[in-house]
C-alpha cells in the first residue's frame, strides 16, 4: 500500500516510524466496494429465509376497524399475515422519551399500528412470503377497514384548544418545550441601534441513503438466539433494543452490521417495522427480511429540520451583537422516536444558536409538538443546520442594516482564539476554538477582495452573484451527557480490543462502525502508528455485537475521536505486551526495545532483532522454551470516553459563491469553500470528503430537497422523480481548509468531522442568494428550500413589503 | 402463473445463461436474486437513482427499468464481470486513490456510467463529466472526489494515446 507522505506540517504528532496520524492512507475496505463484492444487508440471503412486505396505512389518522387477512392468506406463497394485535403478543411496544429532556412524553409506539394509524406510511399489517413480490401481491389483498380520524398537520394549530388531541392520554400534542433566558435580552433590544426581525422556515426533508434500511432477523429456537443483520449505525444499541422487547437478555441477541450503504443518522434509529422483522422471525422461527423499497423509506425513514424559526438580532452601531431570541416551532410527526427522542433537534437549535459569539443576551423558546405526519428525529449535524442559519441569517442582515462587511461583524463578535476556555450565552462550554484564524484562512483560500471585486464588475453587466458565509460550531464525541444520563442504553464510551495474530499480524476489533465514512481505515492508523506495525499488516473488525467490545458506533461524529483513542490506547497497551515477550526471548529489558515496521529493535541502535512472525511462532507454538512463569498476553483491549469536556466543539466557516438567473429564479452555484477545526486530523483525505459530502447535504436542503405535505398529511412528493436530490451536474467544486485545535481531552486530539459540511452549507447559501439579491431591492430569502418560484417571488415588486 | 413465465437464454459476463423467468421481473432482480451478482444495487426501482447500472449490449442501461424477457439473447455486463476482465482497473484504482466512494452503494453504478464516458477517449472537462454522471446518485461524496478520478484517468488514458 502507497503511503502519501502528504503529513501537513504540525498535524503529526508523532514521529515513529509507521505513523500513519495525518496521513491520506487509503481505505481498506475500498477494493471490495470497487469491484461490486461488499455484502450490504440487502445482498443477505439465508436458508428458509422469508421475506416481509408491510401494509401501509394511506391515511395519516384512521382507526382500523376491521382487517381481513383471508383472501392474502390464500395468495401464492404467502407464509404468514399478521396483525398489530398478533405481534403484539410477541413484541412490546416503546415510549420515546428520556428523563434529562425534561417534561417530554410521547404515547407507546407499536411494531405494527393496533388500533389507530397515525401517520400515511405506518405498517398496519404484515404479509411474509417467499419472495418479496408475493409478499407484495398478497399486501393488495389484504382487506382493511378505515375510518378516518381529523389529521393535525399544522405545527401552527397543533396546542390550539379546538385542535384533536393525537394521543388522549396525553392530554395534548405538546411532545417538549425548551425555555432559556440569559442576561438581558429585552434591555439589549431596547438599547439596540438596529434590531432585525425575521422568520426562517425550513423544509422538512429526509436522508435519501442510497440503500434503503434493511433488516434481515434469524430466531433460531434451538439456540435461543436472534441473530439480526442489520444496516444500522449502532449495533450494540438495537442489540440491547430487540432483547429488551422480545424478552430476551442481551447476549441471546447478535447484531452484525456489514456493509451498510449510507446513514446519515437515517439508521440510527429503531424503526417499527424492524422491530416488527425481528418479531416475526421469532413468530415464525425462521429468519425473515425486510428491506424499504424507496417509496417506503419516503414515508417511514425519519424526517428532519421541519422548523419555523422566529428570530430577531439586536447590534450596535459599531457592529457589536448585543442580543439573539428565537422561537422554534417543530412538528415531529405523532411519536417521539426510540430511543433517541425527536427532542434533540430543538433542543439542539436552543443550545447553538448564537454559538460562535460572545454575545451575552439570548432568549431561546422551543416548541416540540404531534402531527399526523411522518416522524422527525435526529439526522446529521441535528440541529445545527437550522442553528447556523438563523444566526448567520441574522448577522448577515444586521450587517447589511448597519452596512457593515459581513466579515468585520464576525470578526467584532466571534470568540476571540484566546479566549478559551470559554462558555456561550446558553452554556455551551468550548476548550479550544479557533473561529478568527478560521475566517482569516478562508478569507485567503477564496480571495475575498478579489471575488468581491468580480461581483461588482459582473453586477454593471447585468449579472447577480453573491457570497455568503457561515460561521459554525459543531457539537462531536459526545459523553454520556447526551444519551446516558437521560436514561438511553446507548453508551458513550467505546472499545477496542487487538491481538497479535499468530503469523505477526494485527486484528482490531472495534465498538464503533463503518459506514462509509472511513472509520475502519482511522481505527488501523492509529493501531498501527501505537503499535509500530505497516498499516496493511493490520485487520479491523466492526459491526458485531458477539466479537466487538461493548461500543456506541457511529454518531454524533464520534468513530474518530471516541474509537480511534481507544484504538490508539490498545495498540500501545499491545506494544508493552509484545515488547515483554520479546524481552523475555532476547533476555533484554523491554524498555530497550522498540517495535518498527513489525520487526522488534533495540531502541538506540535500531538494530533488528526479532519479526513478529517469529516472535508470535514462539510465543503461541513454543511457549515451553519461555522462561518459567511467563505467560504471553498478546492480545489487549482499551476503552476510553471523554472525561473533561461534555462534549468535543468544533468550528468552522464556510462560504458559498453563486450566481441568481434573476430571470428564472435558478441558482448556479459556483463555488463553495469549508475551513474547519476538528483537532487532531487523522486522515486528511477523509476528512476532507466528509466535510465535503456534508456540504453537499447541506446544499440540498437550501436548494431542493422538501418532503411536501398536504392538508390532509399526504405526503405529495415521496419518490425520487418529485423529491430532488443533489446530483454532480449541479454541485460545485468544494475547497477544504484547515485549523488544528487539539483537544486535551485525549492523547491524540482528535475532535468530529462528520457533520461541520452540513451544519454550515444551508446558511451560507442562504447568505449568498440574499447577496446576490440584495442590491435588486429583493425580500430576504428565510424560507428553504430556496425554489426558483421563491426566488422570483421575492424579486416580485408586489410581493415587497408584503 | 404459467402464460407469466418466459424463456430466456442470454450471456451474462460473457457466460450463456438459460432461465425460466417471471415476466415481470426486472433486470437487476434477475441478476440479484438468480444469478447472485449483488454489485449491481437497487436504489430507487425507478430510474432515477443509478444504483443498478448495468450494460446490455455494450450500452448503459437502467437495471430496474428493463425487464429480464427483454434480455433474452442479448449480452449484459455486470460490475463483477467488467471489475474481472481488467476493463476499468485504472478507473477503480483512481476511485480508491481519490477515496471517492464512501458507502460503495452507488459505486458499481457510478464506474460503468463513468467507463461509458472515458470510452469515448478524450479528456471531457469537469462540467462535461459531471454532466454525464448526473443520473447516478451518490448521497456521500458531494461528486467532488469522483470527478477528480474520472477527470485523472481520463487524462492518463489521453495520454497514453488510448
Amino acid at each position: 500500500m502507497k503511503i502519501v507522505d502528504d503529513a501537513p506540517s504540525g498535524l503529526s504528532a508523532l514521529d515513529r516510524p509507521n505513523s500513519y496520524i495525518g496521513r491520506a492512507v487509503p481505505r481498506p475496505n475500498l477494493a471490495r466496494l470497487t469491484q461490486g463484492r461488499g455484502q450490504y444487508v440487502s445482498d443477505v440471503v439465508l436458508p428458509r429465509m422469508a421475506h416481509v412486505a408491510f401494509a401501509r396505512s394511506p391515511h395519516a389518522h384512521a382507526r382500523i376497524v376491521k382487517i381481513d387477512t383471508a383472501a392474502a392468506k390464500k395468495s401464492p406463497g404467502v407464509i404468514a399475515v399478521v396483525t398489530g394485535a398478533e405481534l403484539a403478543k410477541v413484541i412490546t411496544p416503546w415510549v420515546g422519551v428520556l428523563s434529562h429532556l425534561k417534561g417530554i412524553k410521547s404515547a407507546p409506539q407499536n411494531a405494527i399500528a393496533v388500533d389507530t394509524a397515525c401517520w400515511q406510511g405506518e405498517a398496519v399489517c404484515a404479509v411474509v412470503a417467499r419472495t418479496r413480490a408475493e409478499a407484495e401481491d398478497a399486501v393488495e389483498l389484504v382487506q382493511i377497514d378505515y375510518q378516518e380520524l381529523p389529521p393535525v398537520t399544522d405545527p401552527e394549530t397543533a396546542l390550539d384548544a379546538g385542535t384533536p388531541v393525537i394521543h388522549a392520554a396525553l392530554g395534548d400534542n405538546l411532545t417538549f418545550e425548551r425555555k432559556l433566558d440569559v442576561g438581558e435580552v429585552d434591555k439589549a433590544l431596547a438599547a439596540a441601534d438596529a434590531v432585525v426581525e425575521t422568520t426562517f422556515v425550513f423544509g422538512r426533508h429526509t436522508g435519501v441513503t442510497n440503500e434503503p434500511r434493511a433488516v434481515v432477523a434469524d430466531w433460531n429456537p434451538g439456540d435461543q438466539r436472534l441473530t439480526v443483520y442489520h444496516g444500522t449505525q449502532a449495533p450494540h444499541m438495537t442489540q440491547n433494543l430487540f432483547a429488551k422487547h422480545l424478552g430476551l437478555e442481551e447476549h441471546q441477541v447478535r447484531v452484525l452490521t456489514k456493509d451498510v450503504g449510507g446513514s446519515f443518522g437515517i439508521k440510527v434509529h429503531i424503526y417499527a417495522d424492524e422491530m416488527a422483522t425481528v418479531a416475526l422471525s421469532k413468530l415464525l422461527k425462521r429468519p425473515v427480511k425486510f428491506v424499504a423499497d424507496r417509496i417506503e423509506s419516503f414515508v417511514t425513514d425519519i424526517h428532519a429540520r421541519d422548523h419555523r424559526v422566529k428570530a430577531k438580532i439586536a447590534v450596535t452601531k459599531d457592529g457589536t451583537i448585543t442580543a439573539f431570541e428565537i422561537d422554534d416551532l417543530t412538528g415531529i410527526g405523532p411519536y417521539s422516536v426510540y430511543p433517541r427522542t425527536s427532542g434533540i433537534e430543538a433542543n439542539q437549535i436552543v443550545n447553538l444558536v448564537g454559538g460562535p459569539y460572545t454575545c451575552p443576551n439570548y432568549r431561546g423558546h422551543a416548541r416540540v409538538v404531534f402531527q399526523n405526519k411522518n416522524v422527525m428525529c435526529q439526522y446529521r449535524a441535528v440541529g445545527h443546520p437550522i442553528a447556523t442559519a438563523v444566526t448567520e441569517g441574522l448577522v448577515e442582515l444586521a450587517a447589511a442594516k448597519i452596512g457593515m462587511d459581513p466579515l468585520e461583524i464576525r470578526r467584532r463578535n466571534l470568540f476571540a482564539d484566546n479566549a478559551y476556555p470559554a462558555q456561550s450565552a446558553a452554556g455551551l462550554k468550548f476548550e479550544a476554538l479557533s473561529h478568527h484564524a478560521s475566517l482569516d484562512k478562508l478569507v485567503t483560500m477564496m480571495n475575498y477582495d478579489a471575488l468581491r471585486a468580480e461581483q461588482k464588475a459582473l453586477r454593471e453587466r447585468g449579472v447577480h452573484r453573491g457570497i455568503g458565509f457561515a460561521s459554525f460550531i459543531e457539537v462531536t464525541n459526545p459523553s454520556a451527557a447526551f444519551y446516558g444520563v437521560g436514561g438511553a442504553r446507548i453508551t458513550s464510551q467505546d472499545g477496542a480490543t487487538v491481538k497479535l495474530d499468530a503469523q505477526g499480524a494485527i486484528i482490531v476489533h472495534s465498538g464503533v462502525t463503518e459506514q462509509g465514512q472511513g472509520a475502519d481505515a482511522v481505527i488501523a492508523q492509529c493501531v498501527a502508528s501505537a503499535f509500530g506495525v505497516a498499516i496493511d499488516k493490520v485487520r479491523v473488525i466492526t459491526g458485531d455485537t458477539d466479537n466487538t467490545p461493548y461500543g456506541g458506533g457511529t454518531w454524533a461524529s464520534r468513530a474518530a475521536g471516541i474509537g480511534g483513542e481507544a484504538a490508539w490506547q490498545a495498540g500501545k497497551a499491545l506494544r508493552q505486551n509484545v515488547l515483554a515477550v520479546a524481552g523475555s526471548i532476547l533476555q533484554a529489558k523491554p524498555e530497550d526495545l522498540d517495535i518498527r515496521n513489525g520487526v522488534v529493535v533495540d531502541k538506540g541502535t535500531v538494530t533488528e532483532r526479532l519479526d513478529l512472525a517469529e516472535l508470535a511462532r514462539i510465543a503461541y507454538f513454543r511457549p515451553d522454551t519461555l522462561p518459567p512463569g511467563f505467560q504471553p498476553e498478546l492480545m489487549a483491549t482499551r476503552h476510553y470516553v471523554p472525561r473533561g469536556w461534555p462534549f468535543a466543539f468544533t468550528n468552522g466557516i464556510q462560504a458559498s459563491y453563486l450566481e441568481v438567473d434573476t430571470d428564472t429564479g435558478f441558482v448556479t452555484l459556483l463555488k463553495h469553500w469549508c475551513v474547519e477545526d476538528c483537532g487532531t486530523i487523522i486522515n486528511p483525505q477523509l476528512v476532507d470528503e466528509q466535510v465535503r459530502g456534508g456540504v453537499v447535504q447541506g446544499i440540498g436542503a437550501a436548494l431542493f430537497e422538501h418532503c411536501r405535505y398536504d392538508e390532509r398529511g399526504q405526503m405529495l412528493n415521496g419518490n425520487m422523480a418529485d423529491y430532488l436530490v443533489p446530483m454532480a451536474c449541479e454541485m460545485p467544486d468544494i475547497e477544504v481548509g484547515h485549523m488544528v485545535s487539539p483537544t486535551a481531552d485525549s492523547e491524540l486530539g482528535a475532535k468530529g468531522a462528520g457533520e461541520a459540511g452540513t451544519a454550515g452549507a444551508p446558511g451560507s447559501v442562504m447568505n449568498a442568494i440574499n447577496d446576490a439579491l440584495r442590491p435588486l431591492g429583493a425580500i430576504p430569502l428565510c424560507e428553504m428550500p430556496f425554489t426558483p418560484d421563491r426566488i422570483l417571488h421575492a424579486l416580485m415588486p408586489g410581493f415587497r413589503n408584503s | 402463473m404459467s402464460e407469466r413465465m418466459v424463456e430466456i437464454a442470454l450471456t451474462v459476463n460473457g457466460e450463456p445463461v438459460s432461465e425460466r423467468v417471471d415476466a415481470r421481473k426486472t433486470l437487476v432482480d434477475f441478476l440479484r436474486e438468480d444469478l447472485s451478482l449483488t454489485g449491481s444495487h437497487v436504489g430507487c426501482e425507478h430510474g432515477v437513482c443509478g444504483a443498478c447500472t448495468v450494460r446490455v449490449d455494450g450500452l448503459v442501461v437502467r437495471g430496474c427499468l428493463m425487464l429480464v424477457a427483454q434480455c433474452d439473447g442479448a449480452r449484459v455486463e455486470t460490475i463483477e464481470g467488467v471489475s474481472d476482465a481488467g476493463e476499468i482497473a485504472d478507473l477503480q484504482a483512481a476511485f480508491t486513490q481519490r477515496n471517492a466512494l464512501q458507502c460503495g452503494f452507488c459505486t458499481p453504478g457510478m464506474l460503468l456510467t463513468a467507463q461509458e464516458l472515458l470510452l469515448r477517449g478524450g479528456a471531457p472537462s469537469r462540467e462535461v463529466i459531471r454532466e454525464h454522471l448526473s443520473g447516478n446518485y451518490c448521497r456521500c461524496t458531494g461528486y467532488h472526489a469522483i470527478v477528480d478520478a474520472v477527470e485523472s484517468v481520463a487524462k492518463a488514458r489521453a495520454g497514453d494515446g488510448q
